[in-house]
């Protein structure tokens, strides 16, 4: 997308070997350490959703069983699908933290470092 | 009831205290945009924004006039099932925490196109994106004039057409006011204060209802079902339980909740608003926790109106389901708070389409004009004077349209906006951070068709025609029995840019392949570019 692909006008990657640095074993490292991380999560709530969807929209004697009082199984089934967003959001952030950012960084300075370098030369 | 009738009453309070926060927003509109020299000042708020301000702006934002009017107004009528909109509406954020939000920030500049078109070809996919872009911010904008137009007839008991048509008017100017002066810091300030406000209010709203039932959730379910005289209302189907059909409506509404979030152009577009993928996951936790909390508060309020008000009073009184939010906090505080709450819930709405706008004009200026009309060759200058005249265009089409959506349940025309931008955006978006071989004719064909399905069934749907809650109640063109078109236009969208990718004999660049997916992983170009 030429020029405007860049985030700012003097992008400091703007001279980078993009496939040079896709082949590294680093950056592998860190593709796999995301997918393999969002995609089984993101297909595991997207499962455990449509669970509670079919539920409420097929099985309408299990969700209107009363557990206690007025609370039904429906109710609880719904108030677990917040209790299990706000779980997978903290699990997520802690990971990504503990696992894609040093690794994301190191890429990124190693790279930015040497184009600063390479600047300096063409000085 | 007596608080309908009371309410006119007290118009001109609700009016003054509405007055005052326009006042207020627009004077710290002005300050905050007197810096707003570049496009990267006006779209995107000059980077300048932290994790937990864009994530309460992103509340701002999400939490419209549809969530806090509609659901309320949803659970209050229709119970349990109104309950599915919150879920959806709060499970869709982890699509966007998980897999677009840090990604999309690292590489893109303004808009959704600007990640779309990365590696693919330039003017076909950015037309297409701009194209949907604009398709889904219209959706939405209808929704949001739809709410306004409820509120006002409740409030100032205007129920003629040309009343409300004055003021929808009148808000529409306003908003086109905000967006001008104010750009994206000002909007995003705006949508700071508000949601505030609105959270604020929904809480003690929520701690007031649950005081009067004894802090007893089952106390409250029990009164909410013997005011209402059916015991159905706490359990799944009210609404969505009678034919097949409508069941699968119910599914489909559900598939268009969770995929349309990280689709939404005015929510992507949020996310340029920090200055690294780390501020940005920030802003989606953000999000996630006061999203989420504002649905439990929702949950309490919508069962609080069917207790407190009934679901019969609710539907008669002008505004129909919208209205019980309102009428529940006349019913608690009397007009103070009703004043209070509609001030918030008119602030919603100015705000939220202030946030729609601003990304359908950026789209238009920056993706057609900028990159498609003059190819590049213009001043950012130039770009902004093009995206404020983008501006009152678009407003006049909110306005216009707005007239004609008055009176529909808002969530479900926002439910429309969702299946929209599921459709023609989530496919292309996943395809082209994760699928190495997707390609232009792949992404055109995912756009365009998913776009043209959602939008030909929604016209062909009982929303338009065919039913009494129809736009158009006369006529009979309704050939689809789903309300949302998302179950069929979804899966379609994902199926054509699979097949437009495996047909296409062109293969794209495997350079910038490379140079997106380095981006987006490890935030090169991006992540310094706030500190210069």
């Amino acid at each position: 997308m030429g020029k405007d692909a860049h985030i700012t006008d003097a992008d400091p990657a703007a001279s980078v070997d993009f496939q040079e640095v896709q082949a590294t074993g680093q950056f592998q490292e860190l593709r796999r350490r995301h997918r393999s991380f969002v995609f089984p999560l993101a297909v595991a709530f997207l499962l455990w959703y449509f669970l509670y969807v079919l539920l409420a929209d097929y099985a309408h004697d299990f969700m209107s069983i009363k557990v206690a009082g007025n609370i039904t199984v429906g109710l609880l089934f719904g108030l677990l699908q917040f209790v299990s967003t706000f779980a997978i959001t903290m699990w997520y952030v802690s990971y990504a933290n503990r696992r894609l950012d040093p690794e994301a960084t190191d890429i990124r300075t190693s790279i930015e470092g040497h184009e600063h370098d390479a600047k300096k030369v063409q000085r | 009831m007596a608080a309908v009738a009371n309410l006119k009453d007290t118009t001109w309070l609700n009016m003054l205290i509405f007055a005052v926060f326009v006042a207020i927003t627009l004077v710290i509109v002005l300050r905050a945009s007197r810096n707003n020299r570049t496009a990267a000042d006006y779209y995107a708020a000059g980077r300048s924004f932290t994790g937990g301000q864009n994530g309460t702006a992103i509340a701002g934002d999400y939490l419209s006039a549809a969530s806090f009017l509609g659901i309320t107004g949803a659970i209050a009528v229709n119970g349990y099932d109104g309950f599915l909109y919150s879920i959806g509406f709060l499970v869709a954020w982890l699509v966007a925490l998980l897999l677009v939000a840090e990604l999309l920030r690292n590489t893109g500049k303004f808009t959704m196109a600007d990640v779309l078109s990365f590696r693919l070809k330039q003017r076909p996919v950015r037309i297409a994106a701009a194209t949907s872009t604009l398709a889904v911010c219209f959706f939405y904008l209808l929704a949001q004039m739809a709410g306004a137009g409820s509120l006002i007839s409740l409030l100032l008991g205007i129920s003629d057409w040309g009343g409300q048509a004055v003021v929808i008017t009148v808000v529409g100017a306003l908003m086109i006011l905000y967006v001008l002066l104010g750009g994206m810091k000002g909007t995003t300030w705006v949508q700071i204060i508000k949601a505030g406000l609105l959270i604020a209010g929904a809480f003690v709203m929520t701690i007031w209802v649950m005081a009067m039932h004894g802090f007893d959730l089952s106390a409250l379910l029990g009164h909410a079902a013997e005011t209402t005289g059916n015991p159905q209302l706490l359990n799944p189907g009210l609404q969505y339980g009678k034919t097949d059909a409508s069941k699968l409506d119910f599914l489909s509404l559900a598939l268009a909740l969770v995929l349309g979030t990280a689709a939404l152009p005015h929510v992507l577009m949020r996310f340029y608003t920090v200055p690294t993928a780390k501020e940005a996951r920030r802003s989606v936790v953000w999000a996630i926790w006061l999203i989420g909390l504002f649905y439990l508060f929702t949950l309490v309020l919508g069962y609080g109106a069917a207790a407190l008000i009934g679901a019969k009073t609710i539907t008669a009184a002008p505004g129909g389901v919208n209205s019980a939010a309102p009428l529940l906090a006349f019913e608690l505080g009397g007009p103070l708070l009703l004043g209070f709450i509609s001030a918030v819930a008119f602030a919603t709405i100015l705000a939220v389409v202030a946030g729609l706008t601003i990304t359908a004009a950026a789209s238009f200026a920056h993706d057609i004009y900028s990159n498609v009309i003059a190819k590049g060759r213009t001043s950012a200058l130039s770009e902004v004077k093009v995206a404020r005249r983008t501006v009152v265009v678009i407003g006049i089409f909110a306005i216009v349209g707005g007239i004609f959506a008055n009176g529909q349940n808002v969530a479900f025309l926002v439910a429309l906006a969702f299946a929209v931008a599921a459709s023609a955006n989530l496919p292309t978006i996943l395809y082209s951070l994760f699928w190495k071989r997707f390609t232009t004719q792949g992404a055109v064909w995912s756009m365009y068709g998913g776009l043209a399905a959602a939008v030909i069934l929604i016209a062909f749907s009982p929303v338009v025609s065919g039913a009494k809650t129809s736009m158009i109640p006369g006529a009979h063109f309704a050939w689809f029995g789903l309300s949302n078109p998302g179950i069929v236009s979804i899966p379609l969208a994902f199926f054509l840019g699979w097949l437009g990718t495996v047909l296409d004999k062109n293969k794209e660049s495997e350079v910038k392949q490379a140079e997106m997916e380095v981006r987006s992983l490890t935030g090169i170009g991006a992540e310094k570019a706030a500190h210069h």
